[in-house]
């Protein structure tokens, strides 16, 4: 914990103590009610947000030792680091590579913009990931369950599963009315097929006496499959979500990137002609926030569901 | 006997093949199987693995949909596919680990969609099988013996005329067997459950059941059935139990002293 903060600290001592040496470094100013705000202040709050939040989470938990420290104090070395030789010194290749607080400016700029373009992101990834993989465990079931259907879709599935769900970009643009949709779709697809595999997967490796128990006492086909084959599977229906949400939020910026009214693809590329390369920073930060917000709650989800695993596994 | 002697399941002649997957050949696991069951009774069915008691305790139960020569009837009704009548203890218990103890239990309830009437016998069974306090464990938090007991339990709470066990005891260590023996018999004093258990344990089969049926293999048939008047509880170490003993291994041409084997070299 104490080197969690120390790092921090560093990093906020290096922005506030060390000169600004090179020339050049426009940072915007914005007002914010009274107070005019820079880049360097922002970042500098950040930095002190972060701080408390470690102090305070330090107090709960009695400065027990965290394993995540180490790695946070590098962080926070690295940015110092970063700070250094993209504001102060300028040594890092610009306009390409900006330091920290330059990448702040770009939230004081457009900062509800890139809200806006956040939530459209969202919107976009819950609607097509929730499909793909509802559609996914449906397929997966009856691919799992019936040998007709595993013999007709397998090839199927194996084919469209190599292929980047980009690659239909054309078709769904074609296809769908909107471009919204047609985002949707491709989404769509690309959660599928993971989560469809491994459904199968885990309906297949079903024992066959955990259905036999349930026949004893006269259960039909459907109970077999709902509450037989579907919990049986959900560790690697699971693992299929997980791997799901990484190629969905891939999916979902590339489509942007390629022709979306909205969303953090499209203010990469909008940013990207005009050279604003640190806004194109600001966008993938915000993307790593959300994605890693994403498995956080997939995570949560599993280790509910899953919770009587715990013991049984590693 | 102290069962009155209601004929509950009637086993006539029954002949079942398996055909080989390889050869294609036709391969007879059970033959002339007759048998008659009585309302209340412990019968064991005892051989060496291979004589064919499990596929006979899988065809009573109706777990495999195929054609067999002869009759099986249940009170009078042809055996058809599973049903609720017929309970099932499975080898190796076949808890789902992704539910909980009492959850386990339930499901033979919920199935049958009684389990809203029925609930409350869930916790009585709980505290007759001696897992009080362990309602909401997982599987794999409990024994196997616990396991095994659970296991048992969610198949009476579904009050079958017959429960059938297949070598429930089998993985456990004697210890634990002995306790799921005597908890086998407090149930079947109470409940007056007819039970069949396939085992190839001869003292298992001695300290519970009224009638001993021993099978043979290669192809499987019934050898020879044996009654046993003892009184329960019964006394592993009585000479008569042990008489008892030596007769079955006697059946099965284990109790000689056979001279020591000559090597070859």
């Amino acid at each position: 914990m104490i080197q969690t903060i120390l790092g921090f600290a560093i990093a906020f001592l290096t922005n506030l103590l060390f000169p600004q040496i090179a020339d050049g470094v426009r940072l915007k100013t914005v007002l914010l009610g009274n107070i005019s705000v820079d880049g360097n202040t922002a970042y500098r709050a950040v930095l002190i947000l972060l701080i408390v939040f470690y102090v305070v989470k330090a107090f709960r938990s009695k400065w027990k030792k965290d394993s995540r420290s180490q790695f946070r104090f590098a962080v926070g070395i690295a940015l110092a680091l970063w700070d250094i030789l993209g504001t102060k010194l300028r040594i890092l290749p610009q306009p390409f590579f900006p330091g920290p607080a330059v990448i702040m400016g770009a939230f004081l700029e457009d900062g509800p913009f890139i809200w806006q373009n956040t939530l459209y992101s969202l919107r976009l990834f819950f609607a097509g990931f929730s499909a793909g993989v509802l559609s996914g465990i449906v397929t997966g079931v009856l691919i799992g369950w019936f040998p007709k259907v595993r013999y007709w879709l397998t090839p199927v599935l194996n084919i469209s599963g190599v292929i980047p769900a980009v690659a239909w970009m054309p078709f769904a643009l074609t296809l769908f009315p909107t471009s919204f949709s047609a985002a949707t779709f491709l989404i769509a697809v690309c959660s599928w097929f993971p989560v469809a595999t491994m459904t199968a997967e885990g309906v297949q490796s079903t024992p066959k006496s955990h259905f036999e128990v349930v026949r004893t006492f006269g259960a039909k086909g459907l109970y077999q499959v709902l509450h037989v084959a579907i919990p049986h599977s959900m560790p690697q229906i699971f693992t299929g979500v997980t791997t799901a949400a990484a190629f969905s939020f891939t999916t979902l910026v590339m489509a942007e990137m390629m022709g979306q009214p909205g969303g953090l693809g499209y203010y990469i590329n909008t940013s990207k002609v005009w050279s604003a390369y640190y806004k194109v920073f600001a966008a993938i930060i915000v993307m790593a926030i959300l994605f890693s917000l994403i498995l956080k709650t997939v995570g949560a989800i599993q280790g509910y569901v899953l919770r009587w695993q715990k013991g049984v596994v590693r | 006997m102290k069962t009155n002697s209601e004929k509950i399941l009637s086993i006539q002649n029954v002949q079942r093949f398996f055909t080989d997957e390889q050869t294609g050949r036709s391969k007879q696991v059970l033959k002339d199987i007759c048998l008659d069951v009585y309302r209340g009774e412990f019968v064991s069915i005892l051989g060496s693995s291979g004589c064919g008691k499990t596929t006979l305790l899988r065809m009573i139960a109706g777990l495999d949909a195929v054609s067999f020569g002869g009759s099986m009837e249940l009170d009078g009704a042809p055996i058809h596919g599973t049903d609720p009548k017929r309970g099932y203890v499975f080898q190796q218990g076949c808890l789902f680990p992704w539910l909980t103890v009492e959850q386990n239990i339930a499901t033979g309830l919920k199935v049958r969609k009684v389990f809203k009437r029925d609930q409350n016998r869930i916790q009585e069974f709980i505290d007759k099988i001696g897992l009080t306090g362990f309602e909401k464990s997982f599987p794999h938090q409990i024994s196997g013996g616990m396991a095994q007991r659970v296991s048992i339990a969610r198949a009476l709470i579904n009050d079958p005329e017959v429960l059938l066990l297949d070598e429930p005891m089998g993985a456990l260590d004697s210890f634990t067997r002995t306790d799921i023996q005597n908890m086998l018999l407090d149930l079947r004093r109470e409940r007056n459950t007819t039970m069949i258990l396939v085992t190839h344990d001869i003292d298992e089969a001695l300290y519970l059941s009224d009638r001993i049926v021993i099978m043979t293999p290669r192809p499987g048939r019934i050898s020879e059935v044996l009654e046993i008047k003892d009184d329960f509880p019964r006394d592993r170490g009585s000479a008569h139990f042990l008489e008892l003993r030596r007769n079955i291994l006697e059946r099965f041409d284990l109790a000689r002293s056979s001279p020591a084997p000559e090597y070859v070299i």
